[in-house]
C-alpha cells in the first residue's frame, strides 16, 4: 500500500505530533508550569512556521478517495488559524500560570484538539469527515468553556454551550441524512451532481445551514453566544470568537461552493434574510451592553453577518474576501481581547464604566484598544476598513445593492458603540480608574503583533492578491 | 413482509420533532440531553432506512450511523460532567437555576 498519499495531510500530522508531545510533557514536567508552557508554545510555533514554509503548501490534492481535500487556500486558512491560536496562548500565558494551578496542560491539549477538529472540518470532502471534524472541534470546546471549574458562571456558560452545540449538530445531522437519502452519496462532488431544487433538498439545506449557523452564531441561532462568551475564561472567549467562528464560516463557504452550487437560489434566498437580521440584531443588542465580553460577543455576531455576506456571493472573489476578512478580523478582535484579558488578569474588572479614564493611567493599552475598535468599526486606513470594503465590493459585483446598503447602514450604527468604548477610555474621567500596571512580556508580544497587523495588513496589497489568486468559487 | 420506507421516515420525523419540542419545553437539563439524543437517533434511523431501501449496495449510511452513536456517547459524557458541575454549584439542575448570565 502506498502511504505517501498520507503526507499531504502534513498540517494535521504535525499538529498531532505537537498534541501528543504536549500531552506527554504534561505528565512529565507538568509540575513546572513555566517550562511546560514555553515548551508547548515553542512546539506550536515551530508547527506554525513550518506551515508557512514550502513544506506546508502541497497544492491541490485529495486523499482517502476524495474524503480529504487540500489546496493552497486551505493551507492558508490553517496557517492563520495557527497564528490566532498562538496569540490566544500568549494572552493566556499569565492566566495559566496563576489562576488554574493544576490544569495548565489540559488547556493546551484541549485547545490543540479543537484546532485539529477545525482542520478536518475545513479540509473535508465528505459529510462524514466534516461531521467528525465539527464534533472534534466542539466537544473539547465545551470542556474549555467550563475550564474555570470553581466559578459558577463558567459552569453555566458551559452548560448552555454544550446543549446548544449538541442540539445544532443534531439538526445538522438530520439535514445531512436527507441529503444522503436524496443524493445517494456523502461526497461533495457527487452531491453536487445530484442536487436539485426539490422541497426535500431545500429543507435539507436549511437544516444543514441552521446547524452550522449555531457555530458561526448567526442570528436566529445566536442565543448561546453572549452567555457563553461572558462566562467562559477570557482566553477561551477569544478563541471561540475568532478561531472557532472563522473556521466554521470558511467550512460553510467551502461546502456551499462544492456541494450546493448548482442551485444557489436555494440557499441564497435563505441566507439573504439571515445576513440582514444577523447584522442588525447583533448591532442593536451590542449598543446596550455594559460588560465588555458581552459587548464583544454581540459585536462578533454582527461581524459574522459581514462574513456571511461574502459567503453569500459564492464566487471566487467572495471567497477571497471572506478569507481576507477573517484574517484581518483575527488580528483586530484578538487585540481587543488581549487588552481585556490583561486588564481582567490584573484587576478583575470587565465593565465599560471601569474603562473610564483608562488613557490617563494606561495609555498604551488604551491606544491598542482604540486601534482595535476603529478597525472593527471600519474606519479608513486601518485594516478593518479594507476587509469590509472588499466584502462590499464582492457583493456589489453580484448586484446585491439593497443588501450592501443595509450592511453599510449597520456599519454606521456599529461605529456608535465601538466609539462608545473609545469615548469611555479617552474622554470620560473616573474617580476610581484602573491603576497603571505593567503587563507581562507574552501579552506585550501578542499585542504588539496584533497592532502591527491592524496598522499594516490593509495597506500591503500582495496579501489580498495572494488570497485572491488561490481562492475558488463557482 | 417488510414495511415500506415511508414508515421509517414517519417515525424518524416524529422522533426529530419530539426531540426539538423536548429541547424547547423541558426544564430539566438531563431531560434536555435526552431530547437531543432523540434528535440524533432520528438522524440515525434516517440514514439506515435510506441506505437499506434506496442504496442497498452501499455502506455509507450504516457507517454514518455508527459514527453518530460514538460521537453522541462522547458528547453525552462531556455534557453530563458539565451538568454535574452545575449541580455542584447550584444544588439543582433546573434550567431556571442557570440564569445568572443574561441581559
Amino acid at each position: 500500500m502506498d502511504y505517501s498519499n498520507f503526507l499531504i495531510m502534513n498540517h494535521e500530522i504535525s499538529l498531532v505530533v505537537v498534541l501528543i508531545i504536549t500531552l506527554l510533557a504534561d505528565l512529565i514536567i507538568g509540575g513546572n508550569k513555566k517550562v511546560f508552557q514555553y515548551l508547548a508554545l515553542g512546539l506550536f510555533t515551530i508547527h506554525t512556521v513550518l506551515g508557512f514554509t514550502q513544506w506546508g503548501s502541497v497544492g491541490d490534492e485529495t486523499s482517502f478517495g476524495g474524503m480529504y481535500i487540500t489546496s493552497d487556500i486551505h493551507s492558508f486558512v490553517k496557517n492563520f488559524l495557527n497564528l490566532g491560536t498562538i496569540f490566544v496562548f500568549l494572552f493566556g500565558f499569565e492566566w495559566n500560570k496563576t489562576e488554574n494551578q493544576k490544569h495548565c496542560g489540559e488547556f493546551y491539549f484541549l485547545t490543540l484538539s479543537t484546532l485539529l477538529g477545525m482542520y478536518l472540518m475545513i479540509s473535508s470532502g465528505n459529510f462524514l469527515l466534516f461531521y467528525i471534524g465539527l464534533e472534534t472541534a466542539s466537544i473539547p470546546m465545551a470542556a474549555l468553556v467550563a475550564f474555570n471549574k470553581k466559578e459558577r458562571e463558567s459552569a453555566e456558560a458551559a452548560a448552555k454551550y454544550v446543549l446548544t452545540a449538541a442540539f445544532s449538530s443534531g439538526v445538522m445531522l438530520f439535514g445531512i441524512s436527507l441529503i444522503y437519502g436524496t443524493c445517494g452519496s456523502l461526497y461533495f462532488d457527487e452531491v453536487l451532481v445530484n442536487f436539485f431544487d426539490s422541497p426535500l433538498h431545500i429543507m435539507a439545506t436549511i437544516f444543514f445551514i441552521a446547524g452550522l449557523g449555531f457555530k458561526i452564531s448567526l442570528v436566529p441561532f445566536h442565543l448561546w453566544t453572549a452567555d457563553t462568551y461572558q462566562g467562559a475564561p477570557t482566553a477561551v472567549t477569544a478563541y471561540l470568537s475568532v478561531i472557532s467562528k472563522g473556521s466554521a464560516a470558511f467550512a460553510l463557504m467551502c461546502i456551499l461552493v462544492k456541494a450546493f452550487s448548482n442551485y444557489p437560489d436555494v440557499w441564497q434566498s435563505f441566507l439573504w434574510w439571515i445576513i440582514v437580521i444577523t447584522i442588525t440584531i447583533g448591532n442593536l443588542f451590542a449598543i446596550r451592553q455594559e460588560n465588555l465580553k458581552r459587548f464583544l460577543a454581540f459585536s462578533s455576531i454582527s461581524q459574522a453577518g459581514y462574513v456571511i455576506l461574502g459567503v453569500y456571493t459564492g464566487t471566487a472573489q467572495g471567497m477571497a474576501t471572506v478569507v481576507f476578512y477573517l484574517f484581518i478580523y483575527m488580528f483586530t478582535n484578538l487585540a481587543a481581547f488581549g487588552v481585556i484579558s490583561s486588564i481582567e488578569n490584573k484587576t478583575g474588572r470587565l465593565n465599560m464604566d471601569d474603562y473610564n479614564g483608562l488613557y490617563s493611567t494606561n495609555p498604551k493599552l488604551a491606544f491598542v484598544m482604540m486601534l482595535a475598535m476603529f478597525s472593527l468599526g471600519g474606519i479608513p486606513i486601518f485594516a478593518g476598513f479594507f476587509s469590509k470594503f472588499f466584502i462590499f465590493a464582492a457583493a456589489m459585483r453580484e448586484g446585491e445593492t439593497l443588501l450592501v446598503f443595509i450592511a453599510l447602514l449597520n456599519t454606521v450604527i456599529s461605529l456608535f458603540y465601538y466609539l462608545k468604548v473609545v469615548k469611555a477610555m479617552f474622554i470620560k474621567t473616573s474617580e476610581n480608574p484602573i491603576e497603571n500596571f505593567k503587563s507581562d512580556n507574552m501579552t506585550r508580544i501578542g499585542l504588539f503583533i496584533c497592532t502591527l497587523g491592524i496598522l499594516v495588513l490593509g495597506l500591503i496589497s500582495p496579501i489580498y492578491e495572494y488570497i485572491n489568486g488561490i481562492s475558488f468559487g463557482f | 413482509m417488510s414495511l415500506p420506507l415511508e414508515c421509517y421516515l414517519v417515525v424518524s420525523t416524529l422522533l426529530f420533532f419530539i426531540g426539538v419540542f423536548g429541547f424547547i419545553v423541558r426544564k430539566n437539563l438531563i431531560s434536555i440531553l435526552m431530547s437531543i439524543e432523540l434528535i440524533l437517533n432520528a438522524a440515525s434511523i434516517n440514514f439506515i432506512a435510506f441506505n437499506r431501501f434506496l442504496f442497498p449496495d452501499q455502506l455509507e449510511g450504516f457507517m454514518y450511523s455508527l459514527f453518530i452513536i460514538v460521537v453522541a456517547a462522547a458528547e453525552t459524557a462531556v455534557a453530563i460532567s458539565i451538568i454535574i458541575n452545575v449541580y455542584r454549584k447550584k444544588k439543582n439542575i433546573d434550567v431556571k437555576s442557570i440564569n445568572e448570565l443574561k441581559y
